[in-house]
């Protein structure tokens, strides 16, 4: 094991102050992403941020480190290809619920199921905020939005069960009003090797008046806390994924070391592409042509 | 000069691509030139297939005009094809199962082949192996090399061992027998030259060149016709070093290639037109975050689903208009096999150096056909030029601008990884050091001048592209304008023009943006008359070319049916139109024929085909009519009548003979 070199925090501070609303959870969800990486001993200069678009996907403009501010929903996909093209780079998605779980759900349930080891971090608010306050694919149902006046007539997408039924190999909530437990959660999901998701209850101040920061202060436990939970227990992490009512788990609920996508990848076992010599060595050539006579 | 064109019909899964590729390359490996056309359908088992394989002393640059040998392996192909063998030529076809029950030409040979009793010896043995004995037979009838067959077969059956090479080189030998036995050779004296050529498909052209470029990685989507880099790509990505990542859908395809040239890969992926449309959103992004990727279009017949196994180029506007916004793109259209590998090798390096989305636009025909090519054409040594990449940056944050204003709009390109140089890469608009300025900082100087930074490379990158050339006697009567793959069959329409008598030129395209306006308005001023030749029903061209120069084109030669253009039928086209005559959109006689069949297959069943057919004039329908003869395939009874719309193409009515 290496030794983690932690630096300060003030290393990935970046110089544009972010413009969400005062009161935001992605406050603690961009301090937390800081905190995390030094907690994981990254380096500013290694760690691309990756997100898509909507309030929370400015999330990357804030920090010091490399960044795309991708496409709506296509976060994941340009995360795969970076961390493909280069697998020393620490490759950390962030994003919200509509980003992620709606428009971009088919991307996040296949890198799932690849397994490559990649970091996503969902600031799940419930909500379209920076549309001002549409039914978003975790709305809660019954809610009555901007875009469903008489109540959301469709169930949630449940994220946590989504991720255990579709092999991600490190599984966990955290909350914005906990940020040392979610900075810790993220540090872990950094150093699995493997795909991580950390869904956040990140509550938006302006267009959500259900889900608030005292909604999930009232729920809101922490597995670890659990007697006798095991997070290496598929069967168990999936029930606590459906717990929802007066108590809500937050915490790490399953983590399981399997290979990873890069690691079974023939051709990245010489190490990142982008090191690789570009020229092709003239027998290899030869062959491809020869082949075709 | 020996020219002969093979034909190869029969249903899907009976083994006709193997057959031809093992025809092709005896041609290709005696110095012969081979061009082959598979027109299929998008089935696994059934259908009608119909190969043309063109095999030539000269390079050829089309499946040409002519049938000099049939290789029938089922009725349908016989009743279809048998009447268009020339004089001279030959019918192979399996005695046991096929007749040929329809009139042919004059000194045409019918080789009907006892099959069974040829694969006795052999037996047990798979149906498919009818066509050796086909391919043997046809070898001694065209004056081919037994010996090279052989070889070839010995090559393509190596891995499965020595007792299936010796059969199948026993079935050729039997096939080549009973040839020498019965019949005499058809009197071709080939030279030899005995240069070996690959033969090669523009979809394995493009990877060859991919990979020569350092291409490391590729994404895709399966889709017929870009489906065959995929599998190239994957076969060989071990050998080559390059990644390839099939995904979920198309958006993540364009999506993982950008992130992966953003991250300093050399990125490509490649579509057909449905596959495209999804990729549309990224293409912008690649254009507004200044993402090296090359993407390739390979068009089919659309819209929509279309015709997914045929030959159209409808996707042109689609290409020009991908995505939202103003943005920096090239737009290469490669005019041959050869030409797709240089094509390849150029997109990397335009990608690079003017860091912006390049998209090469191919189309089934150029992507899926093979032909032999000179091997000295695929270079393993090309120039790479990655263009302005830094490698270390000193100094503190806030010093590396990524996005920096420069006179050429080139900003010089950190890769994530660099010390000193971090940025984002942002979607939204922003300033040079990516800092956004689409919320709360807005300025309409700085989105100026960004906007202006990134239009600016492609003027330049039009100094880096080669201008288009008139080709052909310059005081033609007629010039003819063609872009991407068409550039081979229009030259030897234009061949035909002026062998007889029509003096012709031919102006084509291949890098359609940036576009060369002002060496395109110099010679378009000089042509006499200019008419466009292209692969869609609207001339979309035609009116690209009329927004760059102002130059309407005097005539348009548009084809749409799915099948590829045909030198002969361009210059039949091309005259009329110089005689005055309009082109008549009304089902001609062949045209009427097929329609039939579609309803012959739907409806009727296996056991009838069209027969005779006339036209009738006064008959209720508004409009004159086509009258086909349904007939009995075996004892050749009329069965009822089919009226089909000669304007229209409606299929009337069926009426039953009593």
């Amino acid at each position: 094991m290496a030794t983690i070199v932690e630096l300060p925090i003030e290393s990935f501070e970046g110089i544009v102050d972010p413009d969400w609303c005062p009161g935001c959870g992605d406050f603690a969800v961009l301090k937390s992403v800081k905190m995390g990486a030094t907690k994981a001993g990254v380096s500013p200069k290694d760690m691309v941020i990756v997100s898509g678009i909507g309030c929370s996907s400015n999330l990357p403009g804030y920090v010091h480190a490399y960044g795309v501010h991708s496409l709506h929903g296509r976060a994941v996909a340009v995360a795969t290809g970076i961390k493909l093209a280069n697998t020393d780079l620490k490759v950390v998605i962030t994003g919200g619920d509509g980003d992620g779980y709606g428009i971009g759900i088919a991307h996040f349930i296949h890198a799932m199921r690849r397994n490559l080891d990649l970091t996503y971090v969902v600031m799940d608010n419930q909500i379209y905020g920076l549309t001002t306050g549409q039914a978003s694919p975790t709305t809660m149902k019954d809610h009555r939005t901007k875009s469903t006046p008489n109540g959301n007539v469709e169930f949630p997408i449940n994220p946590i069960a989504l991720a255990l039924v579709s092999g991600a190999t490190f599984v966990a909530r955290a909350f914005s009003g906990e940020p040392n437990h979610m900075a810790d959660l993220i540090a872990a999901g950094i150093q699995h090797k493997g795909f991580a998701l950390i869904d956040t209850f990140s509550p938006c101040v302006t267009y959500n008046k259900v889900n608030t920061y005292q909604y999930f202060k009232k729920r809101c436990y922490r597995l670890e806390d659990e007697k006798g939970y095991d997070s290496a227990n598929v069967a168990q992490a999936t029930e606590r994924s459906h717990e929802w009512g007066d108590r809500i788990p937050i915490g790490l609920f399953y983590k399981s070391e399997q290979p990873t996508y890069e690691s079974s990848e023939p051709v990245l076992r010489k190490g990142p592409v982008v090191r690789q010599s570009m020229k092709i060595d003239k027998g290899v050539f030869q062959g491809l042509i020869t082949e075709l006579m | 000069m020996n020219d002969v064109t093979i034909g190869i019909g029969g249903a899907a899964g009976d083994g006709i691509d193997k057959s031809s590729e093992t025809l092709a390359k005896t041609a290709a490996r005696s110095g012969l030139h081979a061009y082959g056309f598979n027109s299929y359908q998008s089935v696994i088992r059934g259908g009608h297939i119909w190969l043309r394989l063109r095999l030539a002393e000269n390079k050829v640059s089309s499946q040409g005009d002519h049938l000099n040998a049939l290789i029938a392996l089922n009725q349908d192909s016989i009743e279809r094809h048998a009447p268009e063998v020339e004089s001279g030529g030959a019918i192979l076809f399996n005695a046991d199962k096929l007749k040929v029950n329809i009139p042919i030409r004059d000194n045409v040979l019918t080789v009907p082949l006892p099959v069974a009793q040829l694969l006795k010896p052999f037996a047990p043995v798979a149906p498919v192996m009818q066509n050796t004995v086909a391919v043997g037979a046809l070898i001694f009838l065209f004056g081919l090399d037994f010996d090279t067959t052989s070889g070839v077969l010995a090559d393509t059956f190596g891995h499965k061992g020595k007792a299936v090479i010796d059969q199948n080189v026993g079935i050729l030998k039997a096939g080549f027998e009973y040839a020498k036995e019965h019949f005499v050779p058809l009197g071709y004296q080939w030279k030899f030259s005995g240069k070996r050529r690959p033969y090669v498909t523009g979809n394995e052209a493009f990877s060859i060149g991919a990979v020569a470029a350092g291409c490391r990685f590729y994404s895709a989507y399966p889709m017929t016709p870009a489906s065959g880099i995929l599998t190239w790509m994957a076969e060989h990505s071990e050998r080559c070093g390059v990644v390839v990542k099939q995904m979920e859908d198309e958006l993540a395809v364009a999506n993982v290639a950008i992130g992966a040239g953003y991250a300093g890969a050399r990125a490509m992926c490649a579509t057909s037109g449905g596959g495209f449309a999804l990729m549309t959103e990224a293409i912008g992004m690649a254009g507004m975050i200044e993402a090296p990727v090359v993407f390739i279009e390979v068009q089919r017949g659309g819209p929509s689903t279309g015709i997914p196994t045929k030959q159209e180029q409808a996707d042109l506007n689609q290409v020009y208009g991908a995505s939202a916004g103003d943005f920096p793109r090239i737009i290469i259209a490669p005019y041959d096999t050869a030409d797709c590998f240089d094509s390849s090798v150029e997109a990397f390096n335009l990608a690079e150096k003017y860091q912006c989305p390049v998209i090469i636009i191919s189309d089934l025909l150029l992507s899926e056909h093979p032909e032999t090519v000179e091997p000295e054409r695929f270079k393993a040594d090309v120039p790479i030029d990655r263009g302005a990449l830094i490698k270390e940056v000193n100094g503190k944050n806030g010093h590396y601008k990524r996005y920096q204003f420069t006179p050429s709009g080139i900003s010089p390109r950190a890769l994530p990884g660099t010390a000193n140089a971090m940025y984002i890469a942002p979607t939204d608009e922003h300033d040079e050091e990516g800092i956004l300025i689409s919320d709360v900082f807005c300025n309409p100087a700085v989105r100026r001048k960004i906007a202006e930074k990134r239009m600016k490379k492609l003027a330049l990158a039009l100094k880096d592209l080669p201008a288009p050339r008139l080709e052909g006697p310059a005081d033609a009567e007629v010039t003819l304008i063609g872009w991407g793959s068409t550039a081979g069959v229009i030259r030897e329409a234009v061949e035909q023009l002026n062998a007889s008598g029509t003096r012709a030129n031919q102006l084509h395209f291949k890098y359609l943006l940036p576009f060369h306006q002002k060496e395109a308005i110099d010679i378009l001023k000089k042509c006499k008359r200019t008419i466009c030749v292209e692969m869609n029903s609207t001339g979309q061209f035609a009116r690209h070319l009329r927004a760059e120069t102002s130059h309407a084109v005097s005539e348009k030669i548009l084809k749409y049916d799915g099948e590829p253009l045909e030198p002969g039928a361009i210059a039949a086209q091309v005259r009329a139109i110089l005689k005055g005559q309009t082109h008549s959109l009304d089902v001609s006689e062949s045209e009427a024929r097929e329609i039939a069949y579609h309803y012959v297959r739907v409806r009727l069943g296996d056991e009838v085909r069209p027969g005779k057919i006339g036209k009738a004039e006064s008959n209720g329908y508004g409009e004159p009519i086509w009258k086909v003869e349904i007939v009995n395939r075996e004892t050749g009874a009329k069965t009822g009548e089919l009226h089909v719309g000669i304007q229209t193409g409606s299929t009337y009515s069926w009426q039953p003979a009593n």
